[in-house]
């Protein structure tokens, strides 16, 4: 009998090879009906391809799959600023991500780590982290526009501020419920406060704190496509939204498994990174 | 009277807006004695040797140590937690190596190595060193911790209950291994336990304590067997079954029944109790 992970690879194949097949059988042009009934005007605005037969305007797989070899083989070509590689796009935003996700660790992590170990500052700040958490990043937008005057560092600070709160809550969490034996282990040794901090303290709260790093990873890839077709310019979000006003439905789709593909990779390396971190008890 | 190595005066603890938990305690521990707090579960043991720790204050009295007062914790004192409290990110050389580089924070990394090891072979965990806590058994956790105290080489060696977690044959293997050390380092050691046979075996003294609240030290046993005892034998001793069955009804019965008249002139020195060598409270059907 094969494991449960190899039935499983192979019921996923299944999954995948009848999803394909319904898409190709919807996008099959329907037979008959000669030309499509489109406004005249339209079908010069967007070219040929609406009016084209009964083809459905909806890529097939084949016509996505071949745009994306086509991406794929040539990433990082620049051919002004409305026609760049997916290479290229794909790096601003890993770019944007990584500076607002390492701004925001350089203050959450300390912010929490101090705020956990002060049950009195801990419910102070309590109500505003409650108020912050929820609104979302994108509403700082416009504030932030007129503040930093540009847009580039706008869309970091949106990335910057819906990391933080992740980050802040768990490293919290993890520093108050440090297990009260190791404090008074550190204690009976007489440690200095320094060492109790990263010998005990951080190492023991490591796993909640990596945790919240993986949350926060994952909102900010949520939300700089968000961010992106917003300010535009650059990065996987703009060229989502350009492929839209150029109607290339089928580039829109390679964005999109491009953007689950990156986020999967990023939240992959999190996690191991936090299972290096994790002890057993 | 000159003082004992450490001397518990008057000690008392009282949670706030409750009743005091014990109240003038009275004992003492000579230098290399292996003396045993025994009670019933509540009536504040831990609590005791927390003060002793220094991990928690009294709310009267106090302790002294080698004549100084007890304020907080030292490293001139060491715990054996119940619950092992090792670090289980460490190895085993990791969590002693932790204590001895707080013992000695100028010693070099080679240093610290060759002393932890020497206490992980002393408990016999040669081999082991570098697993992590979650991959060693329960004694073998208990040994670590038994390591990572005597590493700082401490005056007193404090035990809270060590063994009551593990199954009778190891913690049997870990009652020898405390003998042993005792009998080579001449260890000062005081420990806490519910366990007669366990007090019998390993202390010298037992001070017995009342049920709380408002415990008190109601006697304190002299352990009539002489040192050099063995698990294999300290019961073919003619005085094992006296002082065991003296520990026993104690714990059963008379100590529900007390409570003794409060501190009288007799508090400062609670009853002397030598069972087998004079007979004292015994009932005739326990001999």
């Amino acid at each position: 009998m094969p494991s449960t992970a190899s039935r499983a690879a192979v019921l996923s194949a299944v999954l995948l090879s009848s999803l394909l097949l319904v898409w190709q059988l919807a996008t099959l042009p329907s037979a008959g009906t000669g030309t499509a009934p489109v406004d005249p005007e339209y079908a010069s605005l967007v070219g040929g391809a609406v009016s084209a037969g009964g083809r459905s305007a909806f890529p097939s797989p084949a016509e996505v799959g071949g745009k994306l070899w086509q991406h794929l083989r040539e990433p990082f070509y620049d051919r002004g600023s409305n026609d760049k590689g997916i290479g290229i796009q794909l790096a601003w935003s890993l770019g944007r991500v990584a500076l607002g996700f390492g701004l925001a660790a350089l203050v959450a992590v300390p912010l929490g780590f101090l705020t956990g170990l002060s049950p009195l500052f801990r419910r102070a700040l309590d109500p505003f982290i409650q108020v912050m958490k929820p609104i979302s990043p994108l509403a700082w937008m416009p504030l932030a526009l007129y503040t930093i005057k540009d847009s580039a560092l706008s869309s970091i600070f949106v990335i910057f501020v819906c990391s933080v709160w992740p980050m802040l809550v768990n490293t919290a969490f993890g520093v108050s419920s440090v297990r009260r034996e190791w404090l008074n282990v550190a204690r009976t040794l007489q440690v200095s406060p320094w060492r109790r901090a990263f010998g005990v303290i951080l190492p023991s709260a490591a796993p909640t704190i990596l945790t919240g790093m993986r949350i926060s990873a994952g909102i900010a890839w949520l939300v700089i496509v968000a961010a992106e077709m917003l300010v535009g310019g650059t990065g996987i979000g703009y060229f989502v939204w350009n492929e839209w006003n150029n109607l290339s439905l089928a580039n829109i789709l390679v964005g999109i498994l491009l953007i689950g593909l990156v986020g999967m990779a990023l939240d992959q390396a999190l996690g191991a990174l936090a299972r290096r971190f994790s002890y057993p008890e | 009277m000159p003082r004992p190595f450490i001397s518990v005066e008057a000690l008392g603890k009282a949670w706030p807006g409750q009743q005091p938990v014990f109240e003038e305690l009275w004992f003492g521990v000579e230098r290399g004695e292996i003396v045993c707090l025994l009670g019933h579960s509540g009536c504040g043991k831990t609590t005791v040797l927390n003060v002793l720790a220094g991990l928690e204050e009294p709310t009267s009295g106090g302790v002294l140590l080698d004549g100084r007062e007890i304020a907080g914790p030292g490293l001139d004192r060491a715990v054996v937690f119940q619950g092992h409290a090792l670090l289980p990110w460490l190895t085993a050389m990791g969590n002693v190596a932790f204590a001895v580089r707080s013992r000695w924070p100028s010693w070099r990394a080679a240093q610290v190595r060759e002393h932890a090891q020497r206490y992980l072979d002393l408990v016999h965990l040669t081999g082991a060193e570098h697993k992590r806590p979650a991959e060693l058994s329960g004694g073998m956790r208990q040994r670590v911790g038994i390591a990572r105290a005597l590493a700082v080489e401490p005056k007193v060696l404090l035990l809270d209950e060590p063994f009551s977690a593990l199954d009778a044959l190891t913690r049997g293997s870990l009652q020898d291994e405390v003998l042993r050390i005792s009998a080579q380092t001449r260890q000062t050691i005081f420990l806490i336990t519910h366990d007669v046979d366990e007090a019998v075996l390993l202390s010298d003294r037992i001070v017995l304590m009342t049920p709380g609240p408002r415990a008190r030290v109601a006697e304190i046993v002299v352990n009539t067997l002489p040192r050099g005892r063995t698990r294999a034998d300290v019961h073919r001793h003619p005085h094992y079954y006296r002082i065991r069955n003296h520990l026993l009804d104690f714990l059963v019965n008379r100590a529900r029944e007390e409570p003794r008249p409060p501190a009288a002139a007799g508090a400062l020195t609670p009853p002397l109790v030598r069972p087998g060598l004079e007979e004292v409270e015994l009932p005739a059907a326990g001999v």
